[in-house]
């Protein structure tokens, strides 16, 4: 929202405040201002010219050529990236030499060999309007020749660009901007008057509303002694100010009704629509033409404002129609000012995304009581250029049941201390919602025990007409906020009675993530969304079902992952593409299965989302991702068993092992499968881990109790067993273990030996270490111990090598 | 002179040989073998030391015994000495023999590098942490009731039009979404956990947004959410203050400024500054609306509460000057091998 300093000041004394000051006082009243712009400072160089006429070149697709008269005689040429002017049209020319606000220099300059003398210039170039979309077409009494700044009779003025929130629809207009910044200085607020002429006769428009839900009410109110022409200047400059364009004194006169009350209405010429109106929604497969000529489908919750025929003439509150538009010959209006249900228009111009100046309040709420003074503003602007105006008596003004009726609200003053922290009395409550429009009467309150403060002074508040957003205490505690102050509230540091910290899983996580990153892994984010197939090309839930988004954004985005395996791949192929060296990823993120038999009713049931770590190094054997698991089952003190003879699907036949825990798989380990990798254009060996991370560190593990260490002396021996493939040397381990009983302190493989490729066995060498708490083992112990040993392993198939 | 029996120039002589000898010595072992000829029971010091039992005369006995003593001392300190001095040289020889060439052995590969969105989340979480916040979780997919209606935002509210929400088909349709916002863990935390609450909550959000330098469609915030009696705004303001002071810096400050969103009110932006910067907005905050906390199975007449959130991307982005977020999330290890 644009709002225009000089027009504030008709409404509030704020001579005496800086524009910063201004600033800062809109902002802090909860209407940011994102932009000071200062406009109408005059550009040298810059003339009213006549377009001449138009013409495209063939080479050239996004420009034309126009051709231009300066009122100096002489014809010019430019090039220009606008088409939205014709013949006859009146344009700012920045001629050679011109020096534009944003630092160009105009000069010479031509394309495909042809010599632009000049550039016509948009609203937004000269920094006197908003819009950048198009050439500022100017009123067509300027003079050729004139600067184009003389001929608006700009002055200079700020525009304040505000951002105004969803709950605010005063913010939306000049009146309710003064309102508040009055309120904030302490500065009388003085709102205009209307008009105060006498009404002519009655001249009445029959109007039926046939949505009453939709459109709560319709006021039409006939004009007539219009002559149509041009708005006085200094009119015309707030409209371009404001970042709208002049068009003629009516529609004019209409956008100053909006920009200055934030109620949208609409000027007809009073002869197209003697039938009346209808207020209704539109009919299964009805179209319209709205006045930027597009032709439209229409909802059946889009409403309508139809003629007395019943034939659509415009989209309620959002746009208007071609046919009934006032034309130069217009002598009469019928003036539409409307009471739209904010949700019907804020869907209606969702589903079209067409969002209007008129649409984005009729969304927020426009006042419901509002519509006779807005007319009568309408009238008073109108007559600056038409003083035979005559207002007819006897306007239609149907109201339904629906119309919002001000809200009137009890306010406990001890709510507002309560919430704000502040020691505020009822009067001075009272005077600042009362400074802002709220009335305010008091009222005893009785105070419920539970309520810390037991104070019963309150206050009835009536709600003003143009705050509709106000409904419940809290509201009002808000404006009492704005109105004293964010600042003042002032700041105090709330004493946590509890310790902070991490959770047990927050600090296993970190933990978790600490003990990757040792591994020299880095941590990748890939996106969680996946294309249709791209778990199947990760080997991963072929056949399975996902979880899918209703409404992607594109389709190769359209699937919930279930696992990172595949976001992984296309982390570690975008590496491989790009040649990186050590390309060792990890990612430690959500994932989300489908589930086999939800309950579709039960509205609050959800997927079994849960955390997943996948660990993943090109050039990296299997060995590496038994290493990564061997090291976090030794630092998180859980472990799974590794069974080989599980395959998880994606990997390595011979090469890979599941990780579980009797029926819960707990993750894969080994290397990938190279099809799959291929599929990903990965030529090297991928090392990969992946665990369900939620299982890993959801686990509470048992505090070691201690022991005391043996002070006798160990005794230890090494035994090579020569051991056929078969007989995998984790077995054989725990055969060793289970041999040498409660005395074994430590049985570890050193060395692994295989004479040659194809050869059948190979060569395990294990070191076994023997200790008692209690004494220090005799000989004969150690040796029947030893020969324990080679028993078990020759059980297992082993032979004892010397 | 003549009271020693002419022994001296004898003691003299022997010293000045085993000095001579010892000086010899190229190795430890050569040394003991040397010092042993010249101070063992076969040297002639030691040979002299035995001939003095027979002097008579008792002064110039105690003279050239004295002599001998001091002289066989002489020797065992010079060749402690010279010991030292070959184990010395013995070593260095050594260990020249052993050079190594360390930058030959640098192996440049060392721990990998945390994504800056994990660092600065666990930046953020270590600063609530010593606040006295503990750290919430939720999911990140969500029922629309605790993403929306529970945030007094029931079907239809307007204000869910600003969340481009993406919606996951699972269970009644439009009943399951990405959350858009960390703020259905408030609820989740608010229904689950004792009060008073004082918690954090980090997390991964998503929106229906066409990537660009500043939007991801997957994106991470935190969120806090302070519950107690006797709660305000000047604790939220307080808060604010002590967190962009800890966060940032010292000399860094906040203010408030009103705002609106449906689940506080009164509701406000928050800004920070340096002593000399300019107002950068950072996030949004207020008192957790009465209807929140009513959804979250909380008495608002009894307690009272408020709530702030912030992007977690920008912070990473800001404090690492990444001109572009999508280079954070394009998994380059030359992008992420800088941090």
């Amino acid at each position: 929202m644009r709002i225009v300093r000089s027009w504030l000041e008709e409404f509030a004394d704020l001579r005496r405040f800086s524009d910063d000051d201004l600033a800062a006082a809109i902002t802090s009243l909860g209407l940011s201002v994102e932009a000071t712009e200062m406009v109408g400072t005059p550009v040298d160089g810059v003339v009213v010219a006549r377009v001449l006429r138009t013409e495209r070149h063939a080479d050239a697709a996004k420009v034309h050529r126009v051709w231009v008269d300066a009122g100096d005689g002489v014809e010019r040429h430019v090039w220009c990236g606008a088409f939205n002017m014709h013949a006859g049209d009146l344009v700012p020319l920045a001629t050679l030499g011109t020096k534009m606000p944003d630092g160009r220099d105009i000069l010479k300059r031509g394309i495909l060999g042809i010599d632009s003398e000049g550039m016509l210039c948009s609203g937004a170039e000269l920094g006197v309007a908003s819009d950048a979309s198009g050439i500022l077409i100017l009123p067509a009494n300027a003079k050729l020749g004139r600067n184009v700044f003389e001929a608006l009779g700009m002055q200079r003025d700020i525009v304040f660009d505000l951002d105004v929130t969803r709950n605010r629809p005063d913010g939306t207009g000049h009146l309710g901007v003064a309102r508040d910044v009055a309120a904030h200085f302490g500065v009388k607020f003085a709102p205009p008057k209307g008009d105060g002429a006498k009404p002519g006769g009655a001249r009445k428009v029959p109007v039926k509303i046939v949505d009453e839900r939709a459109c709560a009410r319709f006021n039409v109110t006939v004009m007539s002694g219009i002559v149509v022409g041009d708005s006085p200047d200094y009119l015309a400059r707030r409209i371009i100010a404001a970042g709208m364009r002049p068009i003629n004194n009516v529609v004019d006169a209409s956008n100053l009704v909006m920009l200055e009350t934030n109620q949208p209405n609409h000027a007809y010429d009073a002869t197209k629509v003697a039938s009346g109106f209808r207020i209704r929604l539109a009919k299964a497969g009805e179209r319209l033409v709205t006045l930027d000529g597009v032709d439209r489908a229409l909802d059946t919750a889009d409403l309508l404002i139809c003629d007395g025929n019943d034939r659509a003439i415009g989209m309620a509150g959002v746009m208007g129609g071609q046919d009934t538009e006032i034309s130069s010959a217009s002598t009469e209006i019928a003036l539409e000012t409307a009471w739209f249900a904010p949700d019907g228009i804020r869907l209606t111009s969702q589903r079209l995304a067409l969002r209007t100046e008129a649409s984005a309040r009729f969304e927020r709420g426009v006042d419901p009581h509002g519509v006779a003074h807005s007319v009568a503003r309408f009238a008073a602007i109108l007559r600056e250029s038409c003083p035979k105006l005559v207002v007819h008596a006897g306007a239609s003004d149907p109201k339904t049941k629906y119309l919002p009726k001000p809200a009137t609200i009890s306010l406990r003053v001890a709510q507002v201390n309560r919430v704000l922290g502040t020691a505020l009395n009822v009067r001075q409550v009272s005077a600042l919602l009362t400074r802002i429009g709220f009335e305010c009467a008091p009222k005893k309150i009785a105070v419920k025990k539970r309520l810390l403060v037991a104070d019963g002074a309150g206050l009835s508040v009536k709600v003003p007409s143009w705050r509709p957003d106000c409904t419940d205490e809290i509201d009002l505690v808000e404006e009492v906020a704005r109105h004293v102050g964010y600042d003042l509230l002032g700041k105090q540091v709330s004493q946590s009675t509890q310790p902070g910290g991490l959770s047990l899983l927050q600090q296993r996580r970190r933990a978790l993530r600490d003990v990757v990153l040792s591994f020299g892994a880095s941590e990748a984010m890939p996106n969680p969304f996946l294309a249709p197939g791209d778990h199947e090309r990760a080997g991963v839930g072929v056949g399975g079902r996902v979880l899918t988004l209703e409404n992607p954004l594109v389709a190769e985005e359209s699937v919930l992952r279930h696992s990172l395996r595949p976001g992984m791949l296309r982390a570690v192929s975008f590496n491989v593409a790009h040649r990186a060296a050590h390309i060792l990823l990890f990612e430690l993120g959500h994932v989300y299965p489908a589930r086999d038999g939800v309950d579709t009713n039960a509205p609050r049931d959800l997927p079994d989302e849960h955390e997943q770590l996948c660990i993943m190094m090109v050039g990296a054997d299997a060995a590496t991702a038994i290493n990564w698991w061997s090291e976090i089952t030794a630092v998180f003190g859980v472990g799974a068993q590794v069974d080989q003879a599980r395959v998880p699907a994606g990997y390595h036949a011979t090469r890979s092992a599941t990780l579980a825990r009797g029926k819960q798989v707990v993750g894969y380990v080994g290397e990938l499968d190279r099809l799959v990798l291929a599929a990903h254009g990965i030529e090297d060996r991928v090392a990969c881990l992946e665990v369900n991370a939620s299982v890993l560190l959801g686990e509470t593990p048992k505090v070691p109790v201690a022991k005391p260490v043996s002070r006798f002396p160990s005794s230890d021996f090494d035994l090579a067993f020569a051991a056929p493939t078969r007989v995998t040397a984790g077995a054989l381990q725990r055969a060793l273990r289970q041999a040498i009983g409660a005395l074994g302190e430590e049985v570890s493989l050193f060395d692994v030996f295989r004479k040659a490729t194809g050869d059948d066995s190979r060569s395990l060498a294990f070191a076994v270490r023997l200790r008692a708490s209690d004494r220090t083992l005799t000989e004969t112990e150690v040796a029947s111990t030893r020969a324990a040993c080679i028993a078990a392993g020759v059980k297992l198939g082993c032979t004892l090598r010397s | 002179m003549a009271i020693t029996g002419g022994l001296e120039p004898q003691i003299g002589q022997a010293l000045a040989a085993a000095t001579a000898a010892l000086a010899k010595a190229s190795d430890a072992d050569a040394l003991r073998r040397i010092a042993n000829e010249h101070s063992g029971k076969q040297s002639s010091l030691v040979a002299i030391k035995a001939s003095l039992g027979a002097m008579t005369d008792v002064e110039a006995r105690k003279v050239a015994g004295r002599a001998v003593n001091e002289a066989l001392q002489a020797l065992d300190t010079l060749v402690a000495g010279r010991l030292v001095e070959l184990e010395r040289a013995a070593a260095g020889q050594a260990a020249a023999n052993e050079a190594m060439d360390l930058t030959e052995h640098l192996v440049r590969r060392s721990r990998g590098h945390a994504h800056i969105v994990t660092q600065a989340w666990e930046r953020l979480e270590d600063v609530f942490v010593g606040m006295g916040f503990k750290v919430a979780e939720g999911p990140e997919v969500e029922t629309d009731f605790n993403n929306f209606t529970a945030l007094n935002m029931p079907p239809n509210h307007p204000a869910r039009s600003n969340f481009d929400t993406l919606f996951v088909k699972f269970g009644v349709p439009g009943s399951t979404l990405l959350r858009t916002h960390t703020s259905p863990v408030q609820i989740r935390v608010m229904q689950e956990w004792d009060l008073p609450i004082y918690a954090v909550m980090p997390g991964r959000v998503f929106r229906r947004d066409t990537p660009d330098a500043t939007h991801m469609p997957v994106f991470h915030q935190i969120e806090g959410l302070v519950v107690d009696k006797g709660i305000t705004f000047a604790h939220l303001a307080g808060t604010i203050e002590a967190f962009t002071k800890a966060f940032f810096g010292s000399d860094f400050t906040s203010r408030l400024r009103p705002s609106y969103f449906p689940f506080t009110e009164p509701s406000a932006e928050f800004d920070v500054r340096s002593a000399n910067g300019k107002w950068v907005e950072l996030g949004g905050c207020g008192m957790v609306h009465p209807n929140v906390l009513q959804a979250g199975g909380i008495d608002p007449e009894v307690y009272t509460g408020f709530a702030f959130g912030f992007g977690i991307d920008r912070m990473a982005k800001e404090r690492h000057e990444v001109a572009d977020l999508r280079d954070m999330y394009a998994n380059d290890l030359r992008f992420m091998r800088q941090f």
